[in-house]
């Protein structure tokens, strides 16, 4: 008995990611789910819970602990002609795959001519605010940004958390799918299967007329608390959500900072040749004369990730974001310094 | 203050007894290589009782490795000489190490999986691969120049060891499948030190994958000796710690080399999951033409690797058994002369590049990006 029948259910981003591997273990028989820890524990966030029980340990299975060996099976997998999806238990423990994941999976397709192509994703629980000891919070999407051959996509939400994986799951060329370790637990009223926009789209999550917020993934959430207290202020923020890295979607970008005459990037990760710099360089070249300020970062220090205690300094909140709003020269005042 | 009981005395680890009852240990045994290197053939090519129950491959496939060394041996020349005229851009010769690329690649099916490196141009050539196509990562005009799929041959792999872990993934893969194909992954003894090579074993034998490693140890990773690469008392024992069966073979002795291999596949093929195999070689040239050996090695070494050569050993047995005689052996001669010839003329001749096919396969769609990219070299190049 339903008395809230168009209701859609509340859902966490957890849920929805395992509801997107089983839908897809359910779809295509090609697909396997492997790494460390994902069959009887179901991942140590869950995210492959009961998958194992369910599909089987042919179709979802544990690996010896060895990320690179875990990225190199799944290589080999898929020129089989499976269609893998690999857990790296977190962001930082991901590094020993680096050298497959950069020599191997990015490039396949291109040295090859596209003979032997890798439809692989490689999930990454990843990002801090979660009180995560050292090497469980980094932020490594510039790494993966910054090497061709690669899709990188950060999901904000619930519904474009089930939307991208079944899409990246679906795409024919290697995505790393960054998972926001603390938007796991966030929740939102999703019905199930959810069809968002596609890879290389933006979207502008809220509307708004005196300045563009730019911002993917773990950021998201204070770029929006930003944009809500900014009203505050009188200012009337647009926020946009990149989605995917890439591919990047310069147009709806575009269009936003040419409406609105300003932008501030925000992103968790340190600001230094991060993929914020790559965000504001695009604006600038793209949006010159719409300008009425430069563009401003807010970004994560250029420090190693904090420990647990400290991290609240090191991560942008609504605060800074609003201070960086504060320096658009809204009354001709330069904002002198390199942050 | 407390004190040790060993006070006084040096703690010590003890000599092993070397009868051992353990279940571990038996099982450890039955994974270790023959206490020599497997060979059928001495230095000279006369037969020998060294090859601890691996059966002799029939003569005819003996004939055809004899055959495919011979061409191979002409190909390699070919490509050093190519390099010197600026043809390729480096060039990495196998010359000594024949019998190991013409026996792993005869001991597979055309449905097998195979991951050569760098240096398995006559390996690759002797899977059938067109030698122009087989010399495009070398001549420069793309990173791989065969058809990878089509022939069941990854492209060659520069970085060291990664190839293992895709051959135990494809092997795994395969037969999940159904497939009864097994994967053969080159590597050098140098690439044996890299994480990935211990990950791959481990690998292969957890999923009991169809894989066969067959390592070339030609004493050495460009310059570095093995002694200063390991201190493993063979680099086949490297297996038994992961649970995989191990050999060691004389990589000179083609007779055994192929023997191996032939065993190695078929223990693959039939559920038996990896094998490890060793082959004692020598690269007779310098690591590439850009190297210069006689900075790390001596002369006579090398006069002294020659007189064990694969090809004049497999040429004195196959003699020896009536299956050569002048005639056959000039006509190989020919064969090979006919295969360089065509090889050289064909490399002489400047490839046709596309500049733009550099966006052709980066995504199965190129992003808007790459698109404006092309447009930006197409205007570049209409300039010029």
């Amino acid at each position: 008995m339903s008395t809230t029948a168009l209701a859609a259910p509340t859902v966490t981003m957890a849920q929805a990611l395992n509801t997107a591997l089983r839908d897809a273990l359910k779809d295509d028989d090609r697909v396997v789910v492997f790494g460390e820890d994902v069959g009887a524990l179901g991942g140590v966030f869950r995210i492959t819970d009961g998958l194992t029980r369910d599909f089987g340990e042919d179709r979802c299975f544990d690996t010896p602990l060895a990320e690179a060996g875990i990225m190199g099976f799944a290589i080999g997998m898929a020129m089989a002609g499976f269609r893998p999806v690999v857990e790296l238990q977190f962001d930082a423990f991901a590094y020993p795959a680096f050298e497959q994941i950069l020599s191997h999976v990015a490039k396949m397709r291109n040295r090859t001519r596209g003979a032997i192509t890798l439809p692989i994703v490689i999930r990454v629980p990843y990002a801090g605010g979660i009180g995560g000891v050292e090497h469980h919070c980094d932020s490594s999407e510039a790494y993966y940004a910054h090497t061709p051959g690669l899709k990188v996509v950060a999901p904000s939400t619930v519904a474009d958390a089930y939307s991208l994986l079944r899409e990246a799951i679906n795409d024919p060329d290697p995505v790393v799918f960054l998972e926001p370790k603390k938007l796991y637990w966030s929740k939102d009223e999703v019905s199930l299967p959810a069809a968002t926009a596609p890879f290389g789209r933006a979207e502008v999550r809220r509307a708004g007329t005196d300045v563009t917020l730019l911002a993917y993934g773990p950021s998201m959430p204070v770029a929006m608390a930003a944009a809500d207290a900014a009203v505050e202020d009188g200012w009337s923020v647009e926020v946009v959500d990149l989605r995917t890295i890439n591919p990047y979607d310069d147009a709806t970008i575009e269009a936003s900072v040419r409406k609105t005459g300003r932008c501030v990037v925000v992103t968790e990760a340190s600001g230094f040749a991060g993929v914020g710099a790559e965000m504001a360089a695009r604006v600038q070249e793209r949006c010159f004369h719409a300008l009425a300020a430069p563009v401003l970062r807010v970004a994560g220090y250029d420090i190693p990730y904090p420990p647990p205690k400290l991290e609240h300094h090191h991560l942008p909140g609504v605060d800074r974001v609003l201070d960086t709003i504060a320096r658009l020269q809204w009354d001709d005042v330069p904002f002198v310094g390199s942050r | 203050m407390t004190t040790t009981s060993t006070r006084g005395k040096t703690p010590k680890a003890p000599a092993r007894a070397v009868a051992r009852t353990s279940p571990e240990a038996k099982a450890a045994s039955a994974l270790l290589p023959a206490e020599r290197p497997i060979r059928f053939l001495d230095e000279r090519g006369a037969r020998v009782d060294e090859h601890d129950g691996y059966g002799e491959p029939p003569v005819e496939l003996l004939v055809q490795a004899y055959r495919k060394m011979v061409v191979g041996r002409r190909f390699d020349q070919q490509c050093t000489a190519l390099t010197k005229q600026g043809r390729l851009a480096v060039y990495p010769s196998s010359h000594g190490q024949e019998a190991c690329q013409v026996g792993g690649v005869l001991a597979l099916r055309a449905d097998d999986w195979m991951f050569p490196t760098y240096r398995e141009s006559v390996a690759l050539a002797t899977r059938g691969i067109d030698p122009v196509e087989a010399l495009t990562l070398l001549r420069g005009d793309w990173h791989c120049g065969y058809d990878a799929a089509a022939w069941r041959t990854a492209p060659q792999c520069t970085p060291l060891a990664t190839q293992t872990i895709h051959a135990a993934g494809v092997a795994y893969g395969e037969k999940r499948k159904g497939n009864d194909s097994v994967a053969l992954a080159f590597i050098g003894d140098g690439a044996t030190s890299e994480g990935d090579f211990h990950e791959a074993l481990n690998f292969a034998a957890v999923f009991s994958a169809p894989v066969v490693f067959l390592v070339q140890n030609n004493g050495y990773a460009i310059s570095v000796p093995l002694a200063k690469q390991t201190k493993a008392p063979s680099l086949a024992y490297k297996g038994v710690g992961y649970g995989v069966r191990s050999e060691r073979v004389d990589g000179n002795d083609p007779v055994a080399v192929l023997a191996v291999m032939l065993a190695a596949v078929e223990h693959g093929r039939s559920g038996n999951g990896p094998f490890l195999v060793e082959a004692h070689t020598y690269r007779i040239d310098a690591h590439t033409n850009a190297d210069d050996a006689t900075r790390y090695r001596e002369a006579g070494e090398v006069e002294e690797w020659r007189t064990k050569d694969p090809v004049a050993r497999l040429a004195a047995h196959l003699r020896s058994v009536g299956a050569l005689d002048d005639a056959l052996e000039a006509q190989i001669k020919d064969e090979a002369e006919v295969y360089a010839a065509n090889l050289r003329e064909r490399m002489n001749a400047d490839p046709v590049l596309t500049p733009t096919d550099l966006f052709e396969h980066v995504y199965a769609t190129p992003t808007p990006q790459l698109v404006a990219q092309r447009a930006q070299l197409l205007e570049e190049l209409a300039a010029e």
